[in-house]
């Protein structure tokens, strides 16, 4: 009797001074205690109710059987043959319905159309076009006078909304490229531009480790070889980061040749 | 007074005779029967909260520069959806409570599911006639996980904004149509104008699905009756326990009233998931040592162990994404779906099990039970090997090869002890459930 008298009692306390300091705006703490109290006490003097003062006997009792007896199944299927021969008699009616509904459910697979246009050509296309200047995020134009060892995000001019763009933009020592073959002209100055989007599964390649010049993805850590054209050196990825063809302009800012070496971002079964 | 409530409704239903029984319906009494319960009541209050919450959210990604009480990101642009969040967290009062009662009422949810599919598992209790449950149940575990990700996912803040991105790349990956059906659930290339309202509108209309489900779960339990532990007076004819009315009902409200307290007390002392602290979501920033919500973690190490694979088919590309992140839980969640069955063909039992297992008296299930936890656990930590890496001083290469032999290793050795262990328990004869 006492556990369930003081359980209800700091019930209805707890549920007072809740309703105070939710009048007051007294802050998350002061609910979350108060209201935990008052429920809590509720339930508490509850099980202590059942336990403590209600006379609780073991019962055992016949379960019974789940299944029904043959006789009553036999019923059943009698019935509903009964009824499933009427339908049958009317074959044609059958498949007319059959049609209509077949049709109709086509006709709801093509409501994907309502969603727009095809996914696909979205996947390939970058904004980025021979020329384009590459600009911070702030949208100014980057000049080719950064220091080595910086990595910052670049956009292309007039899209730094344009996500699938974005772009590590990385100054290594030029003497030490080791870039694939026909690249040997896409990083003037040592400036390398890659996809930050990674091929793995989509996040930013955020962590530059300088000392190593390895691009890092924080997500499921896979590491790019910045000087090998970011080639996969660990984790899960499954092939480097497009790199984007650079080329310094005569007012001495960075602009791109054209679009990315790939597409950029996560693979999918219709890539090229 | 309720004898004429009564009569009103018999004279309009004739339920007299199907109350009684109900009310005179023997429940047994383990504390493990509760786990179910626990996850039932937190779906009340996930609903509850959730309503609150509905009243304030705004799911739209317009973009708008802040402006409100919280000073540290004045003047910042975010879409509507994070700033309705943050509106809810420090202007609409208790709002955020009700917002870390309804993340901590998920995480129950989940938590209280999974227990209860374990005790489920261990004891057998799975068995026919109850293979038809599990498998429902099963269902409910996959939806709560899918409406739990969903609402993780609308505030549009930059830690659920990393998520949101690897999920879409997962669901990409699928040969032939992967990127359709990216397309259809986000939008396009994540972000999009319409990803964070087709979650929310998703998040809102599973539950309804879930609570249809749900009805039907209890529905068939209330027909089956539960299972009883093993114990004097209990056998496949009779079961024991005590009555519905009124020494079980009046517990049954009690231990709600009891979870209630205890979520409101996690929402009111420990903060959970801060979305200011993180700030908006940006395509191109990303928070190092970013984890997902503990129920995903396991398919996110999956992610990171699995090793660089795309595969070139005649044209075109099988990403190595989808063997770790499609095809590992569509092949570990079928033989969880199947288990009932695999189990049944194997043993040749098809006969019908009303009294629990207690675990150690089937050394074979509850060793391939452990074995698939600690397969999962090593995913779990391969999921932060990043986090145990800083904190282990060690380098994430190394770890990951470790990681990668003992994702295969460690299941069949602690399955195997298990095993050795069970079999002992069972010759001395102490493993009954008390």
């Amino acid at each position: 009797m006492i556990k369930a008298v003081s359980s209800l009692v700091v019930s209805i306390a707890a549920a007072a001074a809740f309703l105070v300091f939710y009048w007051n705006d007294m802050g998350t703490a002061a609910l979350g205690v108060t209201l935990a109290l008052a429920v809590a006490g509720a339930g508490a003097g509850l099980v202590f109710w059942a336990h403590d003062l209600m006379r609780d006997e073991e019962i055992s009792e016949d379960r019974g059987s789940l299944a029904s007896t043959e006789e009553e199944i036999e019923t059943f299927l009698e019935s509903f043959t009964t009824g499933e021969k009427k339908i049958a008699r009317r074959k044609v009616l059958g498949w007319m319905i059959g049609s209509a509904a077949g049709l109709l459910g086509l006709g709801s697979v093509s409501l994907i159309r309502s969603l727009g246009r095809s996914p696909l050509p979205v996947l390939f296309q970058t904004v980025w076009r021979s020329g384009t200047r590459l600009v911070t995020p702030d949208g100014n134009p980057v000049p080719a006078t950064i220091e080595q060892g910086t990595m910052m995000t670049v956009f292309p001019e007039g899209n730094v909304n344009a996500t699938a763009s974005q772009t590590i933009l990385i100054r290594v020592d030029e003497s030490k490229l080791r870039l694939p073959p026909g690249r040997s002209s896409w990083a003037p100055g040592g400036f390398l531009a890659f996809s930050k989007i990674c091929t793995h599964a989509g996040c930013p390649v955020a962590q530059f480790e300088k000392t190593v010049n390895i691009l890092l993805c924080p997500c499921h850590q896979s590491a790019f070889d910045v000087l090998r054209g970011a080639a996969v050196v660990g984790g899960p990825a499954g092939r480097p980061l497009p790199q984007l063809p650079l080329y310094i302009d005569s007012d001495g800012f960075l602009r791109a040749r054209g679009d990315f070496s790939q597409h950029p971002g996560p693979e999918f079964w219709n890539r090229s | 007074m309720i004898s004429r409530l009564a009569r009103w409704f018999d004279s309009r239903l004739g339920a007299a005779s199907f109350a009684r029984k109900s009310i005179d319906k023997v429940f047994p009494d383990h504390w493990s029967f509760m786990l179910g319960e626990v996850a039932l009541f937190s779906f009340i209050i996930l609903v509850g909260s959730g309503i609150f919450l509905a009243l304030f959210f705004n799911a739209s990604e317009t973009k708008v520069v802040y402006e409100g009480s919280y000073h540290a990101l004045k003047g910042v642009q975010m879409s509507a959806a994070y700033r309705s969040t943050l509106e809810i967290s420090f202007d609409v009062r208790a709002g955020l409570f009700v917002r870390q009662l309804h993340h901590w009422a998920a995480l129950i949810f989940i938590g209280a599911i999974m227990v209860h599919m374990l005790r489920i598992f261990f004891t057998g209790a799975f068995r026919r006639p109850r293979e038809i449950n599990w498998v429902i149940g099963v269902t409910l575990l996959l939806l709560a996980i899918f409406n739990d990700f969903t609402g993780y996912s609308v505030p549009d803040d930059l830690l659920s904004g990393t998520g949101l991105r690897i999920a879409y790349s997962v669901l990409l990956s699928i040969p032939f149509i992967g990127d359709w059906l990216a397309f259809i659930m986000f939008g396009g290339n994540v972000p999009t104008q319409v990803t964070i309202s087709r979650l929310y509108g998703m998040h809102v209309v599973i539950p309804f699905i879930i609570l249809a489900i749900l009805t039907v779960h209890l529905m068939i339990l209330w027909r089956q009756k539960h299972t009883n532990c093993p114990g004097p007076g209990r056998s496949n004819q009779r079961i024991v326990g005590s009555r519905l009315w009124p020494v079980y009902s009046t517990k049954f409200v009690g231990l709600f009233f009891l979870v209630f307290g205890a979520i409101s007390a996690l929402a009111g002392l420990i903060e959970i998931n801060p979305i200011w602290l993180y700030g908006p979501f940006n395509a191109d920033s990303v928070s190092s040592g970013s984890q997902p919500d503990w129920y995903i973690i396991w398919l996110e190490g999956a992610l990171r162990l699995f090793p660089s694979s795309d595969l070139r088919i005649a044209g075109h590309t099988v990403p190595g994404l989808f063997f770790p992140g499609i095809l590992m839980p569509l092949f570990m969640f079928g033989i969880i779906y199947f288990w009932p069955y695999i189990e049944a063909k194997v043993t040749g039992d098809h006969s019908v099990h009303h009294v629990l297992q207690p675990p150690a008296s089937n050394p074979v299930r509850t060793a391939i039970g452990i074995g698939a936890l600690t397969y999962l656990l090593v995913l779990v930590i391969a999921g932060s090997q990043d986090v145990v890496a800083v904190a282990a001083s060690v380098q994430v290469a190394p770890l990951r090869s470790a990681l990668r032999i003992l994702v295969f290793v460690a299941p069949v050795a602690v399955g195997l002890i298990t095993y050795f262990f069970c079999r002992l328990v069972r010759k001395s004869g102490t493993g009954a459930v008390s």
